[in-house]
């Protein structure tokens, strides 16, 4: 039986992908903090996977625990920040928000990163059948 | 690889902010320049940036920063009467550039900021992109 890469990897690289993506955004926000009428964009993962969920398209989900088939994922919605304090020139970005979101984007990245790592050592590891 | 449209990205935004920092040089430098007519004093510059519009009608691509272009303020340049000043016009006037030295330290600190989140954003991404090269190994 050969070992089907995509289920033995599951949802991660879809994740990773979508992560790289928030991470471009979340870059193009902070590159034009001083553009004026420039829109903080960001991508918005709970609405498009609730979204999906109801729809029922790809895997069933017949329980609240369950997550939605990974493809879907990556239909993900850009969608316009709403600012605490928006500045005189229309301008949207507020940096320190930006830098935040960033951050934690670098993180779930990197977490992302460790769970395929950790993915691989495991078929490492069947593969070896030491 | 698409991941690397992220160091454009920042690079772009350093790119823009050098070009801030540069003018801001240029005005500083040229706060005391004096001239003896309305037409050769200098006039502060000031860049215009814009998101990157190709980018931004696709709504969910990102947007990197672009420089449409330097203008000149048009606020008046400052007239002093000076009659021993070797650059006087006939009526005794000397003219000194529009640069308000204080709006442009204060611009000089937004841009280095901005520059600097830049980098910040590059190193991150750049780990990134390491630790993905790493994977598996």
């Amino acid at each position: 039986m050969a070992i089907n890469f995509e289920r033995a990897l599951g949802i991660h690289p879809n994740a990773l992908i979508l992560r790289e993506k928030r991470g471009e955004l979340l870059a193009a926000n902070l590159a034009n903090a001083d553009t004026p009428d420039y829109k903080a964009r960001d991508l918005d993962f709970k609405s498009v996977l609730a979204q999906k969920m109801a729809s029922q398209s790809g895997l069933k989900t017949s329980h609240q625990g369950h997550l939605a088939s990974p493809t879907t994922l990556l239909g993900a919605d850009v969608k316009y920040r709403n600012p605490n304090q928006a500045s005189l020139d229309g301008n949207t970005v507020e940096e320190h928000i930006e830098q935040a979101k960033y951050a934690e984007n670098a993180v779930q990245y990197q977490a992302s990163l460790r769970f395929i790592e950790g993915k691989f050592s495991g078929l490492m590891t069947a593969l070896r059948g030491e | 690889m698409s991941a690397l449209h992220i160091f454009d990205i920042a690079g772009s935004g350093m790119k823009a902010q050098n070009l801030r920092l540069n003018l801001v040089a240029s005005n500083i430098a040229n706060a005391n320049s004096v001239s003896s007519s309305l037409g050769q004093v200098y006039k502060s510059r000031q860049p215009v940036f814009a998101a990157e519009l190709n980018n931004l009608l696709d709504k969910n691509k990102a947007a990197g920063v672009d420089v449409l272009g330097v203008v000149e303020s048009q606020a008046p340049p400052v007239m002093e009467y000076a009659p021993n000043h070797p650059m006087a016009d006939e009526l005794g006037y000397i003219y000194k550039p529009n640069v308000n030295t204080v709006e442009e330290m204060a611009n000089m600190m937004s841009a280095s900021r901005a520059y600097e989140n830049s980098v910040e954003v590059l190193n991150t991404a750049k780990n990134l992109m390491l630790q993905t090269l790493k994977m598996g190994q």
